[in-house]
Formats: structure tokens, C-alpha cells, sequence
């Protein structure tokens, strides 16, 4: 088990290693440099610009400096020749850099800010995703054949087909502007989150009602079910404590997938209703040429993706002893 | 005897059956499967009318109108004002009273315009009712005809009216003569096709409707322009990211699949290892960041003969190509084991020999099956792109950009329910239909599979 994770770790942080050093390198070599805009800046602007940035460094000492976990500037270790005030930096010190655009800011200032916001609209849309999944996951295998299983596979259909912005057009139009229930767009109070939270969740409710219907066909014709019935179980608690229980592992495994895709897809979102989160400033990042956000936005959601994938390798391992990884795989 | 009877009895039934190969038998599988057949013929649709778009009778995609957005109407085809035309403007000098005369006029005109240009124009009268003060002739848009480009077809047009006109009036075919004054000739390019195969196409639109178009079905936009027409316009460039963007999805994973499961052994964990990895990569992200790299770039690939468009489908082929990869190494490695690719290896064929005659061709279902499949999720990152303002750019239309458009269109004053329709119809029906197909064949090509495999 930890030689897996050893290896699993390794081969991740070669792949993050390759990813950061070649976008490092292109980010650089991008001709005008990233203050480049419609309007020429003053050389003396232009020089002091590069010097707050290092630009005015030969490459290898700015990635060096981009990388850490040294700080090579003058206030970085004494070593270095720096006096010592600020000796760690850069990536392996958990540091993103500053923000090209946002002058007064770091990277990791702006992510402080946004990360919870969207971490809130995240893990409220997973709790769309399921509470709306798994009851109709759950309806939808026990009535089989029924006009509500009908119904139900069709909306997961539907709902995995639609790309969340033309859902969230649709929900705009008819919820807010021909009824006027919610607000439109911003971040504040409950009132805010209700549309957001839906249409991110959405597809993925869509994805686990699919899951728990099958997994559920599955379990309810199995023995254990059927002795569980002959014993005389109420069907209530024949269907949560012994089916559910057994139909729910594949729904596990689809967690990891599901909040990678929900996290991705809130860039979306956010940019729609106009919420600030991280995924607003990645766009706006990547429309302003902010390298560095959008690289330390990228690298952040990487590490954080690969991470629940792996818990969730990991919880389903514990789940079913069956499934636990080889070792030396 | 009765046992020879029964033999040659038994002989003759199984010659009367007719064996299915498995192409034969998963066609039928397919077309059993009403819901794939519907989604594969509404497929098929939506490519004709992709391909064949400038055929159709649309209104322009591309000439704008002041004023609000208007909702749809159900106005049939009619004739309302082609936006792809050239115009010549007479005036009449004192109102014809006579129809005759107004006819004869007409048609002296007309006869004039085929020989300064050689098409047959159509006639409009301006003016109230029984008074008509002017004519304006209309043919259908030529490029050597458009005054915008160098035409000078006012002035020849000019000349073959002075050769026929004396004292100021104009000699008429069947006697009569009229004063009548060449205003100016105008040419709108709704169009703007460039490929000639669109030409040709528009040109038969011509021939087949004339100056008949459908009216706004689905309502215009902010600009004007009508929304059926962006629609039908804009499939063309969303379908065609889709499909090349497929393609090198298809090509990469592929051969990174077959040469992973050949191989075998430590090449293949690693190879395999790597793919792992990439999986658990936010691509959405990644393309976007790559995407803005590339813009500034832009210059140097184009030396390279890259466009922006040509980037585009690379990079969203690039990252589409996993599941594709996984599942062709499996069926691969399977594959090896077999009698006829030992039987190959041991004549001595080499390696790419093996891979190419032997094993690709047993890939073909599998790869039908997830090609389908990755077609959908290659749309979505490309209209996810547009509609973050990343990836299609005006004056180029997806279906992405405009669903972004609707979305920057509506608020509580304008109310353009209709704009954020149109795009979610097209879009969401075409998805569903790939989805649905994708299933559908997967089921028919490999019923073991089932509707659970390859959930990813």
C-alpha cells in the first residue's frame, strides 16, 4: 500500500514538474512579455516593470526563482548574497509568485480569497448531485418499467447531454426573468447560491441516478436481498440498510471524477452568475494574459483533483478489500 | 436411406442459413434499437444541413438590422428582401399611367440589364399604389457584378440606356418611350462565401428558390441578424471542430493504445502509468491555459502553417484522446494472444506489419464506438472555450459563441428568451443525439459491454 503511494506520488510529481517547466518556458518566450498592451508603456516604467518581475533575469535564474525553493532576490537567503528577510519562495515553498495584472497581489493572496467561495459552490452542487442522484437512482430501479423510471432516465439523459451554460440560460430565463424569484447573478446571500449550485450539480445528478439505478438492479436481485426480504424485513429497511449499502460503491468511485468535473465546471458557472471565485479569475486571468494566476490556478486545481482521486482510490479499497491496489502496481 | 435423407436434409438447412458476420448482425442490433436509429438519422440531418447550409433558403447570418431583437415569427417562405443581391435603381421621371406602358418598360429594362450583365434580374416597383415612380432591378449576387470590388457595372449599365434612350426618353420594346434615370447600382454580400463548393451551392439556392427565404423562425439577435440562419451557419464550424478535433483524438489514442498494448511489459505499465495521471489532470484548465499560450504564439505558428483554428482542434483533439488510448490497449492486448497474430509473427511479419494488417482491423468496432463517444465531449470543450470567449472568435459563429452572445443579450429589459432557446435546441439535441448513438452502437457492436461499461 504506501510503496503504491510512493509510486503514484512520484509519477505525479514528474508530470507536474514537466507540465510547470515547459508552460514556464513558453510563458517567457511569449515575444512583447506579458505588459505588453495597447499602449506602449515608458521605458522607465517598462524597466522598473521587469525588475519588480525578474524579467530583466537570464531564464534559468527565473525558474529557479519561480521553482523555490530559494528566493534569489536581495532580500532572499545570505547564502545567495540576499540579506536574509525573505529566504524561502517559489513553488516548493508553496509560493505562487505575483500576479501579472493584479499588481498589488500575490497569487496565493487571490486564490486565499476565492478558493473558499468556490469550494462552497462545489460542495454544494455535489450535495445537488446527490440528494437529487440518489433518490432518483433509488425510485427509478425499485418501480423498473414504470412511467417515473421513464421519466427519470430521461432527464439523467437530458441532463448529461447539456452543457451547464445553456441550462443556466434556460433556468435564467424562466426563473429569474419571467418569475422574478431569484436574483440574477452576484455572490451574497443563500438566494445567490440556489441557481449556481443547480446547474453545476445538475449533470451530475444526472450521472449518479444512472449509477445507483444500475447498481441497485443489480443488488436487488442478489440472494442476500431476497433473505433479507424472506426474513420478514420491512421493504424500507430491506432497500436502504442491505441494497443501498451494497449499490453504492460504484457511486464512491464515480466521487472522485464527479468533484474534478464539478470544480472544472464552475469556471463556467462562476463567469455566468458572476461570482467570484477561482474559477472567474482563471478566466479573467487567461483573457488579461496573467500568466502566472492562471499557471498557479492550474497547478493548484491539478494537485487538488489528483489528490481526492487518490482518497478516493484509497476509500474504496476500505470500502471492498477486493479492490485494494497490488502491490508493486 | 433414411439416415442418408436425414443427412442431406440437414445439409441443405444449414446451406439455407445464411451466416451473419458480425458486421451484418450488429447492423441489426443497431437498427432494432429505435432510439439509436432515430438519433443517427437526426445526426445525419443536421450534417446535410451543415454541409449544405448556403443551399438552404436561410436569411443572411451576417447582414445586421438596427432596431430590437425581434422574437420569432412564424412567417413562411416569402420573399423578404434577399440580403445577397444587386440592386439597380431606376427612377421614372413623370408616373406611368398605363400598365402596358409600365410593362413594356419592365421588360426594355430587363433586356438591358441581361446585356450589360448577362442575368436575368427581377423587377420591384417602388412607390404607392397605382403610381409608380421608380424600378429597382435585382440579380443575384455576383462578385464581378459588386460595385464594392471594382464593378463598373453602373457605368456600363449607363452606357447601353444612353445608346437606346433619344431625346431623353428611353425607346421602348413594342413602341412608347419613357424618361427614365439610372439612380445606382448596389450589391449586399449576405454570404460571403469564399470556397467554391459554397458558391456552387448558393448559386443552386438561386436557381431552386430564387428570392424566396425563410422569415426570422427563430427570432434575430442584438444586431439584427437572424438567429436560424447564425444557427445553421454556425454548425458548420462547431461540427467541423468536433470532428477534427476527433480525429486526432482517434489517431493519438490509438496508436499510443495499440503500441502500449503490444509492447506489453515495462513500456506498456509506464505508458499506461502516465495515462493514469493525465486522467486525474483538470484539462479544462490546462486547454485553457494552453490555449492562451498559443494566442501568443499565433505568429509563429502560422509560419508553421498552424492557424488559430487548426491549434484549436490539435490542442482539444490532445486531450480527448485517453479513454480512446485505455480501451484500444486492452482490446489489443487481448488481441496478441490470438492464433493468427502468432500465426503472422511466426512467418516472420514484422511488427508494424502485425499491428496494421492483423490487429488495427479488429479495432474498427471499438473505435466507431468510443469515436462517437468522444465527438460530444470535443463539442462541449469547444463550446465551453467559445462560450468563455477562448475559442471561436466573431466573425467566425459556434454554437458556443452564441450562447455566449445570449447570455450577454438578455436582461430584465430586454427579455431575449429566444436567443438563449435557439442555441440550447441546436447544441443540446445534437449532444444528446451523439450521446444516444454512441450508446446505441457500443450496445449493438459489443452487447457485452453493456449500457455500464466505459462509464468514464
Amino acid at each position: 500500500m504506501t510503496r503504491f503511494l510512493v509510486r503514484r506520488a512520484l509519477w505525479f510529481l514528474l508530470t507536474v514538474w514537466l507540465v510547470v517547466s515547459v508552460s514556464f518556458v513558453l510563458m517567457r518566450a511569449v515575444r512583447g512579455g506579458p505588459f505588453s498592451g495597447e499602449r506602449a508603456l515608458a521605458p522607465a516604467i517598462e524597466a522598473r516593470l521587469a525588475e519588480r518581475y525578474h524579467l530583466d533575469w537570464p531564464l534559468w535564474k527565473q525558474y529557479l526563482q519561480y521553482v523555490g525553493p530559494f528566493d534569489w532576490s536581495e532580500h532572499g537567503t545570505g547564502f545567495l548574497g540576499g540579506d536574509g528577510t525573505r529566504p524561502f519562495g517559489g513553488l516548493l515553498a508553496l509560493d505562487l509568485g505575483p500576479s501579472f495584472r493584479y499588481r498589488d497581489f500575490t497569487v496565493n493572496d487571490i486564490l486565499a480569497q476565492s478558493l473558499p467561495i468556490s469550494a462552497t459552490l462545489g460542495a454544494l452542487a455535489l450535495l445537488v448531485a446527490l440528494a437529487l442522484g440518489v433518490p432518483a437512482g433509488i425510485f427509478s430501479a425499485v418501480k423498473r418499467g414504470s412511467t417515473l423510471d421513464l421519466l427519470v432516465r430521461l432527464a439523467a439523459t437530458i441532463g448529461i447531454a447539456l452543457p451547464n451554460f445553456v441550462v443556466a440560460g434556460l433556468l435564467l430565463v424562466f426563473f429569474v426573468f419571467q418569475l422574478g424569484l431569484l436574483p440574477p447573478a452576484g455572490w451574497g446571500g443563500l438566494r445567490h447560491l440556489v441557481l449556481p449550485a443547480f446547474v453545476l450539480g445538475l449533470p451530475y445528478a444526472a450521472y449518479v441516478a444512472r449509477l445507483v439505478r444500475s447498481g441497485m438492479l443489480e443488488v436487488l436481485s442478489s440472494d442476500f436481498v431476497r433473505t433479507a426480504r424472506a426474513k420478514g424485513l420491512p421493504e424500507r429497511i430491506v432497500l436502504v440498510r442491505h441494497a443501498l449499502r451494497a449499490a453504492i460503491l460504484p457511486l464512491v468511485t464515480y466521487l472522485g471524477p464527479a468533484t474534478a468535473g464539478i470544480l472544472t465546471g464552475s469556471l463556467v458557472v462562476e463567469k455566468i452568475f458572476a461570482i467570484p471565485g477561482t474559477g472567474s479569475h482563471f478566466v479573467n486571468s487567461a483573457l488579461n494574459r496573467d500568466y502566472t494566476l492562471a499557471m498557479g490556478v492550474t497547478l493548484v486545481y491539478t494537485v487538488l483533483v489528483y489528490t481526492l482521486n487518490l482518497a478516493v482510490d484509497l476509500a474504496h479499497a476500505l470500502l471492498d478489500p477486493r479492490l485494494a491496489p497490488e502491490e508493486g502496481a | 436411406m433414411s439416415a442418408d435423407a436425414r443427412l442431406t436434409g440437414w445439409l441443405a438447412a444449414a446451406r439455407a442459413v445464411r451466416g451473419a458476420g458480425p458486421w451484418r448482425a450488429a447492423l441489426r442490433r443497431l437498427v432494432a434499437d429505435r432510439a439509436a436509429l432515430a438519433a443517427a438519422l437526426f445526426l445525419l440531418c443536421v450534417a446535410t444541413g451543415s454541409l449544405a447550409a448556403p443551399f438552404l433558403p436561410l436569411a443572411s447570418p451576417q447582414v445586421m438590422q438596427l432596431g430590437e431583437p425581434r422574437p420569432p415569427r412564424l412567417v413562411p417562405l416569402g420573399d423578404h428582401g434577399w440580403a445577397h443581391r444587386v440592386t439597380l435603381e431606376f427612377e421614372l421621371e413623370e408616373a406611368l399611367r398605363s400598365r402596358e406602358m409600365l410593362a413594356r418598360t419592365e421588360q426594355t429594362l430587363v433586356a438591358l440589364a441581361r446585356r450589360a450583365c448577362g442575368a436575368q434580374a427581377r423587377v420591384f416597383r417602388r412607390g404607392q399604389r397605382e403610381e409608380t415612380h421608380g424600378l429597382a432591378l435585382v440579380l443575384p449576387y455576383r462578385r464581378d457584378l459588386d460595385p464594392a470590388r471594382g464593378s463598373e457595372l453602373a457605368a456600363r449599365l449607363a452606357q447601353h440606356l444612353a445608346a437606346e434612350t433619344v431625346d431623353g426618353k428611353l425607346h421602348l420594346r413594342g413602341g412608347g418611350d419613357v424618361a427614365v434615370r439610372l439612380v445606382g447600382a448596389s450589391a449586399t454580400d449576405g454570404y460571403g462565401t469564399t470556397s467554391r463548393f459554397d458558391a456552387w451551392l448558393l448559386a443552386r439556392r438561386q436557381a431552386c428558390f430564387g428570392f424566396w427565404q425563410l422569415g426570422p423562425l427563430l427570432g434575430t439577435d442584438a444586431k439584427g441578424r437572424d438567429l436560424l440562419a447564425r444557427l445553421v451557419f454556425g454548425s458548420r464550424i462547431s461540427l467541423a471542430v468536433a470532428l477534427a478535433g476527433a480525429f486526432v483524438s482517434l489517431f493519438v489514442g490509438v496508436v499510443y493504445g495499440a503500441v502500449s498494448g503490444y509492447a506489453g511489459g515495462k513500456l506498456d505499465e509506464r505508458m499506461m502509468r502516465f495515462v493514469d495521471v493525465l486522467y486525474s489532470i483538470p484539462f479544462l484548465f490546462v486547454v485553457i491555459f494552453v490555449i492562451t499560450l498559443l494566442d501568443a504564439w499565433q505568429a509563429e505558428l502560422a509560419g508553421l502553417g498552424i492557424g488559430r483554428m487548426t491549434a484549436f482542434f490539435l490542442v482539444l483533439g490532445l486531450v480527448t484522446w485517453l479513454t480512446m488510448a485505455r480501451v484500444v490497449r486492452g482490446e489489443v492486448r487481448a488481441l496478441r494472444q490470438r492464433e493468427f497474430v502468432e500465426a503472422a509473427r511466426v512467418l516472420g511479419a514484422s511488427h508494424a506489419r502485425i499491428l496494421a494488417v492483423h490487429i488495427l482491423p479488429h479495432l474498427l468496432g471499438l473505435v466507431a464506438v468510443y469515436l462517437t463517444l468522444t465527438l460530444p465531449s470535443v463539442m462541449l470543450y469547444e463550446a465551453f472555450l467559445s462560450f468563455l470567449g477562448l475559442g471561436v472568435r466573431a466573425p467566425d459563429v459556434s454554437w458556443g459563441l452564441l450562447a455566449a452572445d445570449a447570455l450577454e443579450a438578455i436582461s430584465p429589459l430586454s427579455i431575449t428568451w429566444w436567443l438563449v432557446l435557439g442555441p440550447a435546441l441546436f447544441l443540446g439535441s445534437t449532444l444528446l443525439a451523439l450521446n444516444v448513438l454512441g450508446d446505441g452502437l457500443r450496445d449493438a457492436l459489443d452487447p457485452r459491454l453493456g449500457p455500464a461499461g466505459g462509464a468514464r
